[in-house]
């Protein structure tokens, strides 16, 4: 069938500049570009282009942009392009739209109407160059009372505390498994995680063997409703076992990995035949209730000897405050929330672009939901979807959040231009592809320094704006909502987030 | 080496398993349970970089998610389990002298599991199998609703021995991988679209011969025979596509 479809891009390419090295040919994956040797000329195909920039920025002599598609149908303000295009598209195929990649429609990003306070001098603003600051962060269930006894002068704590994930900073690798990303984006998490103090999420494609001795003390594995690659050896190599109920991308579906993405190794790590789709079903079909969550945390909990915390996590919906007040009673140590703009390698797009609330007002109200029910001690809140800068980090350390998770920001460190094809498989820049060719372009040294790199500038940020507060501890900002004033919100965004607006 | 015994009673889900624990770690392979009456996840906290194997025969009834995650143990039950048996189990084998709850064998890998009795709703959901590891689950009675439901692989066979005949309803739902056999026989409206009913063949016979032989080991009382059982029709329900949601999509 003819396509009605317009190309998304425009190539354009500079003659007099193209060497015909044919190097964006070797680049492109999608086969946008074809050497024509008759002509001795690179034709590009419009068509095929996928706009993640990869030609361009690997051209040797910058002969080439790659720009939207100026052409246009009638402009309407109800009918965008993208409308017409989705329409298009599933009147041609009959198919759901898939994407990859975070919401992108222009909901309101309430980090940008936030502000952060300083200190001017009553309260002197404290210099990180010179002076120590904490950005260390216990993740996990802190006891109602803490008990201790004196002995001989040594003091001992006499309550059995709870096992906690000791981070060094409030930023943590949000699950990406191997399967949706390629082993050297994965290794690449891992291995800046372990370098950071920090920890990766494997996301539920399961942990390859060979990592687990090097790479398990700095993993949170994850456990969801595929149940991939799961056995008691997996949950106990790990720092802490994370339950997925539910992803910001997604909330309330399950995911189908193409079986194409099946290859011998991903098979081997998620212990599923290769070639075979690997289906996750929407809901875990023996969580049907808080009781049976309970029951599933439990079993963790017995399957790793008490030893690490578990992590539920769930996206953030209508009621999910209420929801997650249930997951604590039923014994999570650690609640990760991911909202609107959490990313995928795959969720179609209605779902993604449509269900779920904004991160921002989703920690407020968890924290405000756990403090007035007294249990914000007994777990910690990981917030997710949509972090993008250290400013992010810190006022959702503001507004009640422990740590946050980032994964778009990850990738992004790594190579990835969010062009949103990570579903087909064919990522150019080596991170969402199970091709060896492709995936053999990412540099696990290199990439995993671009990342080691990104959360030392991110952390040294949020200590230069901790000081300004004349904060000298992380500890202190968590739910310290006097730190941030609303600038251009409504007064319920500014109950929702329980912030005062600016100049109040 | 002789059997220990703990005596259950009374004990809390945690201490019953951590003495199990300790005696895994003491040494101990051979431990009987007395006086079981709800207590959860008996043998789920029995893993061990070593690879320790215990035989644990369970008297009484044991709670939720017996031998979640089990690592290779071998369990007897000598009366009825409840819900969640071998939730995720990875190997071993579990005998049921009695009947099993809901979500029998969910997500299990690999080992086996017999249930003298019958079972309850969604049994043997999202099972899988790999390479050589692949699990299988015997009833001698029938299962409820939700069979199999997106079964990746192993093997699920129910004998219906007492010819009640299988009445559940939505079998093998996103089913793509695996083989269920019915003693007996199953209406096409009982089963998912994504399922095929086929009869059996020569290798399905010693599929049938080998487990329906370890069924009557396991349970001597019923005092079945092999060719008896056997000798009545079987079907096999079987995945059409290990892609079933292969064209569900446009990009």
């Amino acid at each position: 069938m003819k396509s009605f479809v317009f190309p998304q891009f425009q190539i354009i390419r500079d003659e007099a500049k193209c060497g015909q090295c044919r190097g964006c040919e070797r680049q492109c994956a999608f086969g946008t570009h074809t050497y024509d040797p008759v002509s001795d000329r690179l034709i590009s195909d419009d068509n095929k282009c996928v706009g993640c920039q990869r030609c361009a920025i690997f051209c040797p002599r910058d002969a080439i942009v790659v720009r939207p598609n100026p052409s246009f149908y009638r402009p309407n303000a109800s009918w965008s392009r993208e409308k017409l295009e989705d329409v298009k598209k599933q009147a041609e195929t009959g198919g759901v739209i898939l994407t990859g990649c975070g919401n992108d429609k222009p909901f309101r990003i309430y980090w940008d109407h936030m502000v952060l306070n300083a200190s001017q001098v009553t309260n002197p603003s404290i210099d990180p160059l010179r002076e120590p600051m904490e950005l260390r962060t216990f993740l996990g269930a802190k006891p109602d009372l803490m008990d201790f006894k004196v002995k001989n002068e040594e003091v001992e704590i006499a309550t059995q505390l709870s096992p906690n994930l000791m981070v060094e900073m409030p930023i943590v690798f949000s699950a990406m498994s191997f399967g949706a990303i390629s082993y050297n984006a994965f290794l690449s998490l891992a291995t800046a995680a372990s370098k950071l103090g920090t920890y990766f999420n494997t996301g539920e494609g399961g942990l390859p063997r060979e990592m687990r001795e090097k790479f398990g003390k700095h993993a949170i594995v994850q456990v969801a409703s595929g149940r991939f690659g799961i056995d008691a050896e997996y949950l106990n190599c790990a720092a802490a076992v994370e339950i997925k109920v539910g992803q910001g991308a997604k909330p309330g579906i399950g995911g189908h990995l193409p079986g194409e993405k099946v290859s011998v190794s991903v098979s081997a790590t998620r212990m599923i035949p290769v070639g075979t789709d690997a289906i996750s079903p929407a809901p875990h079909h023996d969580i049907y209730s808080i009781e049976d969550l309970s029951m599933l945390i439990h079993a963790i909990k017995e399957a790793t000897n008490y030893e690490k915390p578990v992590s539920v996590k769930i996206a953030a919906v209508h009621n999910f405050a209420a929801i997650a007040a249930g997951i604590v009673h039923a014994g999570a140590d650690i609640i990760a929330i991911d909202g609107l703009r959490g990313g995928t390698g795959a969720a179609p797009k209605v779902i993604r672009d449509n269900v779920g609330i904004p991160i921002e007002l989703a920690i407020s109200s968890l924290d405000r939901r756990l403090r007035q029910d007294g249990i914000r001690n007994r777990c910690s809140i990981i917030a997710a979807g949509g972090i993008r800068c250290s400013a992010d980090v810190i006022k959702a350390i503001a507004l009640g959040a422990d740590a946050t998770y980032i994964g778009s920001a990850a990738l992004i460190a790594m190579g990835c231009n969010l062009c949103q094809k990570c579903y087909t498989g064919k990522c150019n820049w080596g991170i969402c592809t199970q091709d060896p060719r492709l995936a053999g372009r990412l540099n696990v040294d290199i990439a995993s320094q671009r990342l080691v790199n990104l959360i030392s500038a991110w952390s040294h940020e949020i200590q230069e704006m901790l000081g300004g507060m004349g904060i000298n501890a992380l500890e202190s900002l968590r739910g310290n909502r006097d730190h941030l004033r609303g600038v251009g919100l409504y007064e319920w965004e500014l109950d929702v987030l329980g912030i005062k607006g600016a100049g109040e | 080496m002789g059997a220990v015994e703990i005596n259950a009673d009374g004990l809390q889900t945690r201490d019953l398993n951590d003495r199990l624990r300790d005696m895994m770690l003491a040494g101990k392979r051979k431990v009987i349970i007395r006086n079981v009456c709800g207590q959860r996840y008996i043998g789920t906290r029995l893993y061990s970089p070593e690879r320790h194997r215990m035989e644990i025969d369970i008297f009484g009834t044991p709670g939720n998610d017996l031998a979640a995650f089990l690592f290779g143990h071998r369990l007897v039950v000598h009366g009825n389990a409840q819900d969640g048996v071998g939730n995720t189990m990875d190997d071993g084998e579990i005998v049921i002298e009695g009947r099993a709850g809901d979500v029998l064998g969910f997500s299990m890998r690999g080992g086996t599991i017999y249930v003298r009795d019958g079972c309850g709703y969604r049994t043997a959901l999202h099972m899988k199998e790999y390479e050589g590891k692949k699990p299988a689950l015997v009833i001698g009675g029938t299962a409820q609703d939700f069979l199999g439901e997106y079964m990746a692989g192993g093997t699920v066979i129910l004998l219906d021995l007492k010819g009640q005949g299988h009445r559940a309803n939505f079998i093998g739902s996103g089913m793509h991988g695996g083989t269920i056999y019915l003693r007996g026989s199953v209406n096409r409206s009982q089963v998912g679209d994504q399922v095929e009913i086929s009869p059996i063949d020569e290798a399905d016979r010693g599929i049938l011969d080998q487990y329906v032989s370890g069924f009557i080991e396991k349970f001597p009382d019923l005092e079945l025979i092999p060719e008896e059982v056997l000798k009545d029709g079987f079907v096999k329900l079987i995945p059409r596509s290990k892609r079933p949601y292969s064209d569900l999509y446009t990009y």
